[in-house]
């Protein structure tokens, strides 16, 4: 790890989406990392970075990623590790993080809405101010990745009822929810391990917000039990509908 | 490392039984287990050598449902909760007590054998160590799955994955709400834990 200065440790795990949306010298060390500190002789590291030294030695991945390229990074060399990620990713997975980019376009205008609205103060209203600026963290990092893959979707304007605190408090977590069902639907269909290690840093987030407010609107934290319940693109794009001026 | 950590007669059967492409993760997590007491590591060691990767994973994922479980249901009870503390502790550990099937489940399915359920020993006296932990125990689990969902060859196991990890975070913030601690304590992107990482934290609970 001599050429990884400081946190390295913390480098190859954390701001996944902030680092891809960068620049492609830090995509190309995000692939490689693994490989580099295996062969430092580090303790344990990351469960990517062990799958990822089977697939190179083994040929593993490229047997189970089969003629869809669902893996395709693993290799040791820095080019074709940026050429293949991108292939995998400038068709599906531009589509779904343009998709995310509407919907977290849309929660980050909401949100902007809610605390301009008056209608909360405090404690919830702090709490409120703190997950809209998470979304909005969302649009610039996946505007920023869509970048990287093609050309960003536009966006959107909203239009959201705000008429009281408990019409508001439900109808966003009725948004998170969904934003949670959202991600949870696309992250099978990513291509891109890159891209899916960013959507899934995202989608925990969504639900740690749908459970909060499922908790001020009197509802269960996990209304769907033990297992978090996808939505489709399409059941999605139905229900935002609505707030699509 | 030295052949000294080697000298645990479980890590040593478990090394016999180590096989290609494994032995790096064995090696690491010996390593680490150096540092955390190598029979913690144990069960985190066999679930490396299992035949596929995506069932280590599972494996790996099932030791720390199992470790959720028994935090909820047996030290739940054994610290006396009460309150909101006490109806969701319930809830969460019949909750993990699902992913544990699941898991388990998904294991035998595909092909692999589930590890079993590990001894536990959680440092906690009281309800408020108990929620404190749990706030911790919900992070960590976050973490675990969204640093191993990209290595899941299966799309199906990492539906499913994901499907386990959202409750996870609401529980993580379920707690956190109740506690008046950080709903999102990694900001707008949840961290991806190395499997370092999660021994770090889950390793010194387990006691063989």
């Amino acid at each position: 790890m001599t050429d990884h200065p400081g946190s390295a440790d913390d480098g190859a795990t954390t701001g996944v989406v902030e680092r891809l949306a960068r620049d492609d010298v830090e995509r190309k060390r995000f692939l490689k990392m693994a490989g580099k500190r295996m062969g430092a002789g580090a303790a344990a590291t990351g469960l990517a970075a062990f799958i990822a030294a089977c697939g190179s030695s083994s040929s593993n991945s490229s047997k189970a990623s089969t003629a869809k390229a669902a893996a395709p990074s693993t290799t040791s060399s820095s080019s074709s590790a940026t050429s293949s990620a991108t292939a995998a990713a400038s068709s599906g997975d531009l589509a779904i993080v343009n998709y995310a980019l509407t919907l977290e376009y849309l929660e980050s205008q909401f949100y902007a809405k809610v605390i301009a609205s008056g209608l909360f103060k405090g404690a919830v209203l702090s709490t409120l101010k703190t997950f809209g600026a998470e979304e909005t963290q969302h649009v610039v990092a996946l505007k920023g990745v869509a970048m990287k893959l093609g050309t960003p979707a536009a966006k959107p304007t909203g239009k959201f009822p705000v008429t009281s605190a408990s019409q508001v408090a439900t109808l966003a977590a009725t948004v998170e929810n969904l934003g949670a069902a959202a991600y949870l639907g696309q992250a099978p269909l990513i291509q891109s391990k890159e891209v899916l290690a960013a959507a899934l840093s995202i989608h925990t987030i969504e639900a740690r917000h749908a459970a909060t407010l499922n908790l001020l609107t009197k509802k269960s934290p996990t209304p769907n039990g033990a297992f978090g319940s996808p939505a489709t693109m399409q059941q999605v794009l139905a229900a935002v509908k609505p707030f699509i001026a | 490392m030295t052949e000294t950590d080697l000298s645990n007669p479980e890590l040593a059967e478990v090394e016999v039984h180590g096989i290609n492409r494994a032995s790096f993760l064995l090696k690491g997590a010996l390593a680490t287990g150096a540092v955390y007491g190598a029979s913690a590591v144990a069960p985190f060691v066999s679930n490396a050598l299992a035949a596929s990767s995506d069932i280590d994973i599972l494996n790996f994922a099932l030791t720390l449902e199992y470790l959720e479980t028994n935090f909820y249901q047996v030290k739940g009870k054994a610290v006396h909760l009460s309150g909101e503390a006490k109806t969701m502790a319930k809830l969460f550990g019949d909750e993990e007590a699902e992913h544990v099937a699941a898991l388990t489940g998904a294991i035998k399915k595909s092909g692999g054998k589930p590890v079993k359920m590990p001894q536990f020993a959680f440092p906690v006296t009281n309800q408020a160590g108990f929620l404190k932990l749990a706030y911790t125990l919900e992070n960590v689990g976050v973490g675990a799955y969204n640093g191993a969902g990209p290595s899941l060859t299966s799309k199906a196991l990492l539906a499913a994955a994901g499907s386990i990890v959202q409750i996870e975070a609401r529980h993580a913030a379920t707690i956190a709400v109740l506690t008046g601690s950080k709903i999102t304590p990694n900001g707008a992107f949840d961290r991806a834990l190395t499997m370092k990482q999660v021994l770090a934290a889950a390793g010194p609970l387990i006691k063989k």
